[in-house]
């Protein structure tokens, strides 16, 4: 990368993989993470995610590739040589140790000498100030977290590894942690790098996402990225929800792809079309797919499709998730909004779909449709 | 770019150095005289500590050991598993109470079951001799029940070993059982009684399966010290009630008589071995290893 | 609630607690003798085992009757010792167990756990047997019993171990050498005083095992005595009371340092809780 030369401090993995006896965990990884960046690696369990953060961490060695912070190789040094520091999934703090003599480790062990300082100041920043005589078993989960995050912190790494840092607190308290989170990463402007296997907590803190599965990386870029213009099924299905329809393409155009989806010819735009010939996979949110009565106008011009049937109803509140069975027998998800200009309809009801061209993709018919779904947390 | 070394593993190096010590002080002092057992069971019966020792693969010793002193092997093992039967019970009471019923006694009761390891075995095996004295008070409310007759007694009976073996052996019982009781999650107990079982249902369908790998445990560490011991049935006892570690302990010390002392021995742990075997096998308790 | 359920309620209760305090009874009144005994004044019926009246002498005077204080000592010195090497080398055998993967590493369970399965008594002779074997069967004595101790120690002390390092995630030892923590400062700062409490305790009951032991040390002593092959040894003849004094001796100091450590470890839960 030619970002080293001038001197920038980007976390470079190239080539990275990492085989067990039995198994493969990661397989010939190539991921850049810019200095200063909030960066999520996505996926479900088993996906590889977290042995990639240990590699970082230097708790695990790839077996071929290197790991580079700037110009510096670090694929084989240990974690204490690195300047990376992990806030871990049990937070594992030192049950002997004060919290005080926690957040204090890592500087004692760099021979600081006045540590009180720096300590009490990090313990203010996670709002910890009056526990800090107190031992980590007498806080709460909360409580801990943040403890892990000062003890990590206060040491300035280059790269700082979040490990599901969340995963153990309650839905509120996750939402109020991660709000704090990036709160601090934005105040320190550390490279964070952080492992979770919650598509909503990577969306919401993250710049950039790395989708991974079964090794390796499926998709990178930033959320609304991932969400609209996914390029296989697996991200399509692990982030949000997508229907994917069998079609063919007819027609590709300077700005559409027209494709033949079980008798209606739908177009998609050109950089959201994976496929330029054959069978393929239309791609549509369902909070994209508008919904109406049959024969009732829909006010979108679009793609739009008639023939189909309510089988489900669920409603939500502010939305109404519909499931629409298709002529050619697929069910369809429509969520809509509950504005007040039209009453849900029931079960059993003849309805048309339609959506905006811009917001399908195409993705190639090898992929499987159904790649993801099971995953999904 | 800085120097990349490929790191040592951890090997097995680390763990031999580790191992090292221990493995020799076991080899040494406990593989190596388990086979010299075994080779003085072999010895020439004439030898003596003088004349030297031969191993000559006499293996008459065995059949003579057991010829001369089957009665206090198969004494051993009786008294051993009737002082394991009374400590199950006792044991498993003890236990239950602590792990259930103590509430916020339980690690003062614990204690008090350990305290009794504070003071010498010897010394507190003494103890029961005034307990069960004649005329103690233990043998005269017996007597006065007529449980005993007026000349009947205890001490220097089966009655007094087995109790003395119950006694010494009963910790061993109750920390194991304890163990796995504690283990146990009580809504299990509680969703069987949902589930319309009483509680004597609820204890054997439930709680007694889930305790037996301390059951295993426990039967063991009281049957294998009990069998060996010889402590009780010499304080407490007569020379009716001699079990097969006096015998293996006379035949070494006073006799002398090597050749058969270890030819018993050996005897003794094959025994204890074949049992532990099938009663592992049977409890299902295989992780205990 | 149905009959039935009621009183098996009540039998739970009531009854099983009652008749589990009653099987503490039966484990402590032992106990409770050895301290009444140490207040005996026998000197007029040597060889009945029975109280007669009360005395401070044997506590004035504990070590009166001859050969006593001195198998005590050679009590305290062979345990002490044994207890420091069991301790050591056990703690690294439990280390090499859990922590490292090796071939042959459940052969080292096994063999680990094989001394606690043998009776003393097959213990005892096979050591017998070989210290004869190799021509040692005239010096039996105090080396020979160290010797014995450490061998039957030592498998408490890896299982002791064991357990609580088992119980020792190596998340925390990552997370010291992610802070910059080397092995070594990793392993003091970190392994080593979670592990201490299961080190001590392993050693705790080293030292009543070795110092209790009998039917090992009995086999391998020659004329080295020690303090239970001394109660023994007067068990024939009529045992001085000041035996009782050396058990509730023990005794107490035994409960205050398990009564302190219980406190030091639940103070240490609670600073400033």
């Amino acid at each position: 990368m030619s970002q080293a030369a001038d001197g920038s401090r980007d976390l470079t993995l190239t080539g990275v993989t990492k085989e067990y006896a039995d198994f493969t965990a990661v397989k010939s990884l190539d991921l850049t993470v810019p200095q200063g960046e909030f960066f999520a690696l996505l996926g479900p369990s088993g996906c590889g995610k977290t042995t990639t953060l240990r590699m970082v961490a230097g708790l695990d060695t790839p077996t071929t590739g290197s790991i580079t912070l700037g110009d510096l190789d670090i694929t084989y040094a240990k974690p204490y040589q690195r300047p990376v520091n992990t806030v871990f999934q049990n937070y594992a703090l030192f049950p002997h140790l004060t919290i005080f003599e926690n957040v204090a480790f890592g500087l004692r062990r760099k021979g600081v000498k006045n540590v009180a300082q720096p300590v009490e100041a990090m313990l203010e920043l996670v709002e910890l100030t009056s526990q800090a005589r107190k031992k980590p078993t007498q806080l709460s989960g909360g409580q801990q977290q943040r403890v892990a995050l000062a003890r990590a912190l206060i040491n300035q790494p280059e790269v700082l590894l979040l490990d599901e840092p969340l995963g153990a607190l309650d839905l509120k308290l996750r939402r109020a942690m991660q709000t704090e989170l990036k709160r601090i990463q934005s105040e320190v402007g550390l490279t964070f790098v952080h492992v979770t296997h919650d598509q909503e907590e990577a969306m919401g803190m993250a710049d950039t996402i790395a989708v991974m599965n079964a090794g390796v990386i499926e998709q990178m870029g930033s959320p609304v990225e991932l969400y609209d213009n996914p390029r296989t099924a697996f991200v399509a299905n692990f982030l949000g929800r997508s229907s994917l329809m069998a079609a063919t393409v007819k027609e590709v155009t300077s700005e559409y792809v027209k494709a033949n989806m079980h008798g209606t010819v739908v177009s998609i735009p050109i950089e959201r079309a994976h496929v330029r010939e054959g069978s393929a996979w239309v791609g549509i949110r369902p909070e994209k797919v508008l919904i109406a009565a049959a024969g009732t106008p829909i006010d979108a011009p679009g793609n739009h499709i008639e023939g189909g049937i309510v089988t489900d109803v669920n409603y939500v509140g502010v939305s109404t998730e519909y499931l629409v069975r298709m002529p050619w027998g697929q069910e369809i998800g429509a969520f809509a909004q509950n504005t007040g200009h039209q009453d849900i309809l029931p079960v059993g009801s003849q309805v048309d779909l339609s959506w905006r061209p811009e917001f399908a993709f195409l993705l190639d018919s090898d992929e499987d449709p159904n790649a993801g779904k099971e995953e999904q947390a | 770019m800085s120097d990349v070394v490929a790191p040592r593993r951890r090997g097995p190096s680390v763990a031999a150095w580790l191992l090292l010590p221990g493995a020799i002080w076991l080899a040494l002092f406990f593989v190596v005289p388990f086979y010299s057992l075994v080779a003085t069971s072999l010895f020439d019966p004439n030898g003596s500590v003088l004349s030297g020792y031969e191993v000559t693969w006499h293996f008459a010793n065995f059949s003579d050991a057991l010829r001369d002193h089957w009665r206090p092997l198969v004494r051993s093992l009786v008294y051993a598993g009737i002082a394991t039967s009374f400590c199950l019970v006792l044991g498993y009471l003890l236990a239950y109470a602590i792990a259930f019923k103590a509430g916020r006694w339980k690690t003062l009761l614990l204690v008090m079951v350990i305290a009794p390891f504070f003071t010498s075995f010897l010394v507190r095996t003494l103890s029961w001799k005034l307990i069960l004295a004649d005329n103690g008070w233990v043998v005269d409310a017996l007597q006065a029940v007529h449980v005993l007759g007026p000349e009947d007694r205890l001490l220097a009976t089966p009655v007094a070993v087995i109790a003395g073996l119950t006694y010494n052996f009963l910790p061993f019982m109750v920390l194991p059982l304890y163990a796995s009781l504690e283990k146990i999650d009580l809504r299990l107990i509680e969703a069987a009684q949902d589930l319309h079982a009483n509680p004597f249902v609820a204890f054997f369908k439930v709680t007694w399966p889930l305790s037996l790998p301390g059951v295993a445990a426990g039967t063991m560490l009281t049957f294998i010290p009990a069998a060996g011991d010889y402590i009780n049935a010499q304080l407490l006892g007569s020379p009716n009630e001699r079990m097969i570690g006096n015998i293996i302990q006379n035949l070494f010390t006073t006799t002398g008589d090597y050749a058969a002392a270890g030819a018993l021995s050996v005897i003794l742990m094959a025994l204890i071995l074949v049992l532990i075997m099938t009663w592992v096998r049977k409890a299902g308790a295989e992780d205990l290893v | 609630m149905n009959p039935v359920s009621r009183v098996g309620r009540w039998i739970g209760d009531h009854l099983v607690l009652a008749g589990g305090l009653l099987v503490l009874v039966y484990l402590l009144v032992p106990n409770a003798i050895v301290v009444l005994m140490s207040f005996n004044d026998n000197s007029e019926a040597r060889n009945v085992y029975a109280f007669q009246s009360f005395t401070l002498d044997n506590w004035l005077n504990p070590c009166k009757p001859s050969g006593l204080c001195s198998a005590l000592g050679t009590s305290i010195q062979i345990s002490l010792l044994a207890t420091v090497v069991a301790t050591i080398i056990g703690t690294m055998v439990a280390f090499a167990l859990v922590r490292h993967r090796f071939t042959g590493r459940k052969a080292a369970n096994v063999l680990i756990f094989l001394p606690m399965a043998a009776p003393e008594i097959v213990l005892g002779s096979s050591l017998l047997s070989l210290f004869v074997a190799v021509g040692l069967g005239g010096r039996l004595g105090f080396w020979t019993i160290f010797v014995a101790h450490v061998m039957f120690c030592l498998s408490f002390v890896v299982v002791t171990v064991k357990a609580r390092l088992g119980g020792l995630s190596e998340n925390l030892e990552q997370a010291a050498m992610d802070l910059y923590a080397n092995e070594a400062q990793t392993f003091w700062k970190i392994t080593f005083p979670l592990v201490f409490p299961g080190i001590l305790g392993a050693a705790l009951l080293s030292f009543s095992l070795s110092f209790d032991d009998f039917i090992i040390t009995n086999l391998n002593a020659g004329q080295t005595v020690t303090f239970p092959m001394f109660v023994w040894g007067s068990a024939q003849r009529g045992v001085p009371m000041q035996v009782n004094v050396v058990g509730t001796l023990m005794f107490v100091i035994a409960l205050a340092i398990v009564i302190v450590g219980e406190v030091q470890s639940r103070r240490r839960q609670n600073t400033l809780a």
